[in-house]
């Protein structure tokens, strides 16, 4: 750790689900910090509360005790619909299976981020711009998601978490569904982006190779974080 | 909002079936509406055009003409009460007209009217032995200036010009002055025979009081009387309100299709989405974003259907043979037909509004489907 800005503040985070008649504890006393421009893996099998760390840092879900803040901004009591503004202006997600909207172009789907949250209209095609020509996608701006490969397609998802400037990037295994190759020259980039544009990122996954891109990796086990 | 306009722009093919099926339903929203307006225009033409506040009928009479009589003691008595401002005797006699050049069977269906007081759009009483002659007698071959020769008794009738919208129930009318009328009825139907001063019914003009109160007052001033304001007395014609009742239910069963149509197909297409409504909802989508996308595409496409099938019906109707079927194409019929689908389509969409509400933007994440 050194005197970087914390982006991402945990403090002993739980989350319980009510199953039935039984608690399910899928979080348990998680304490993460992560700061700007810092890459953690986080590892773990399934179930073991990937996601819901995930979530609750991205302010997708609340949780149950603990105490979460976000670029400065505690979230912790959060309703639903200040959660929805958060995650407009603060939080950058890359899903499993990249999820673009099929019948926008990469550039739509850039410039989706701006229409869902406040317009600035003309800043936000800038920026579309400016991302798309960072991760070499200048020539595909006008090409829908089936008329680009896996590894362009994934990288117009990066170019959409990075869209709102965001102070934490989540990644959910976003090599999954690349090959070895493909998925090194992503998670590259990723790294890259990372650190040019100052957020701090948590990247989910299960292969112990993604771990050498992080800055650091953490494992959960049974929704208990180690430090790797 | 925008999201949902590119959807409609770039992936057409998915709402073509919706828009199809709203399309058939449109034209025949408004092809029944059409109907029951041309059927409701041909019965009630010739009490819709009085230009007056109330019609007094014999109480005895079930506000019918041929079962009416008023004679002109009791006219005089109405021209007494309060308020009655104008009173006009009105007769009718309905029969087969022969016309010049159409075979000896091929009869013209007229109501031959004889008036005082003129309704709306028809001039003075013609000359005796003459008549005006309502629009639709055109399709029978009636002409301007031609001889009619109507009923049993062949009772001539010269055609002084046409009018409009004045056809009672369901035969044209034929406008006259009350002794052709009673001459006519006199020859054709001698067991209806009036006599001298006597009417089937009066039409009466108020002023400065409400017709409801004057008709009260007339009926207790005659004592034997049923005056009903115009709007009552075309609902009292025989089959309106069966006609209204009939048809209006089945342009509810017809709006109640369209509702269903709408909801099933945006329920499928929710369902079909739900994995991108998490991801949208995940990257600050709220849910009453998503559902405005959902009820804007469902506007847009019945307002789609509605003007093809309007365009439709309009096609229809030029195509169909004048006569044949009482079909009318009003603009606000049309209108209305299209206010309706487009309000099935919002409440349509509402049965999809729980399940918006109900994707989780969690889901996005975790998920590799």
């Amino acid at each position: 750790m050194n005197d970087r800005p914390i982006a991402l503040d945990m403090r002993d985070v739980r989350k319980v689900y009510r199953v039935g008649d039984s608690d399910i504890v899928a979080l348990d006393h998680a304490t993460l910090s992560v700061e700007r421009s810092e890459m953690v893996a986080l590892v773990g099998p399934s179930g073991s509360g990937k996601t819901t760390l995930c979530s609750i840092a991205g302010g997708i879900l609340s949780p149950t005790e603990g105490r979460i803040v976000v670029g400065g901004e505690d979230i912790t009591g959060h309703s639903e619909s200040q959660l929805t503004s958060f995650r407009q202006r603060k939080v950058g997600f890359v899903f499993q299976s990249v999820n673009l909207v099929p019948f926008l172009t990469a550039r739509e789907n850039l410039l989706v981020v701006d229409e869902l949250g406040r317009r600035t209209g003309a800043a936000a095609r800038e920026r579309a711009d400016e991302l798309l020509d960072d991760l070499g996608l200048t020539d595909r701006s006008k090409n829908l998601p089936s008329q680009l490969s896996g590894g362009q397609r994934q990288r117009v998802a990066i170019g959409r978490a990075l869209m709102n400037d965001p102070e934490l990037v989540l990644f959910d295994e976003p090599t999954s569904a690349l090959d070895t190759e493909l998925g090194a020259q992503v998670m590259e980039l990723i790294r890259s982006e990372v650190t040019s544009s100052n957020t701090a990122a948590i990247v989910v996954t299960h292969d112990e190779r993604i771990t050498d891109y992080c800055d650091r990796s953490v494992n959960i086990v049974d929704g208990k974080l180690q430090a790797a | 909002m925008r999201l949902a306009l590119r959807e409609l722009v770039r992936r057409p093919a998915r709402f073509v079936t919706a828009t199809l099926i709203l399309t058939v339903i449109a034209i025949l929203l408004m092809f029944l509406g059409g109907l029951l307006d041309g059927l409701i225009r041909s019965t009630t033409g010739a009490v819709r055009a009085q230009d007056a506040d109330l019609i007094v009928y014999s109480d005895t009479s079930q506000a019918s003409f041929l079962r009416s009589r008023i004679d002109p003691a009791t006219r005089a008595v109405v021209e007494e009460v309060p308020g009655v401002f104008e009173v006009g005797g009105i007769g009718v006699v309905q029969l087969g007209a022969r016309v010049p050049g159409n075979g000896p069977r091929d009869l013209a269906n007229v109501a031959l009217f004889g008036y005082e007081l003129t309704p709306d759009g028809v001039p003075d009483p013609p000359a005796p032995g003459t008549a005006w002659a309502d629009e639709v007698l055109r399709d029978d071959g009636v002409e301007e200036g031609q001889t009619i020769a109507l009923g049993p008794a062949r009772s001539p009738i010269t055609v002084a010009g046409f009018v409009e919208d004045t056809s009672y129930l369901g035969q044209g009318g034929l406008w006259a002055e009350p002794a052709t009328w009673r001459a006519v009825l006199a020859r054709n139907r001698p067991d209806a025979r009036l006599g001298p001063g006597v009417f089937q019914a009066l039409v009466v003009r108020v002023e400065g009081a409400s017709p409801g109160e004057v008709a009260g007052a007339i009926d207790a001033a005659t004592g034997s009387t049923e005056t009903l304001t115009v709007d009552a007395a075309i609902s009292e014609l025989p089959g309106v309100e069966e006609q209204q009742s009939t048809f209006n239910q089945i342009i509810g069963v017809t709006v109640v299709v369209a509702l269903v149509v709408i909801a099933l197909f945006f329920a499928l297409l929710t369902v079909e989405r739900t994995a991108l409504y998490g991801v949208l909802k995940a990257l600050g989508a709220r849910s009453r974003t998503l559902f405005l996308g959902l009820v804007v595409q469902a506007v847009i496409l019945t307002a789609i259907a509605s003007a093809v099938g309007a365009g439709m019906v309009l096609v229809i109707d030029r195509l169909i043979p004048p006569g044949s079927i009482p079909l009318y194409v009003a603009p606000s019929r049309l209108v209305l037909s299209a206010v309706l689908l487009v309000l099935a389509a919002i409440v349509g969409c509402a049965f999809s509004l729980r399940r918006v509400l109900r994707v989780d933007p969690a889901s996005a994440l975790g998920s590799s489907s």
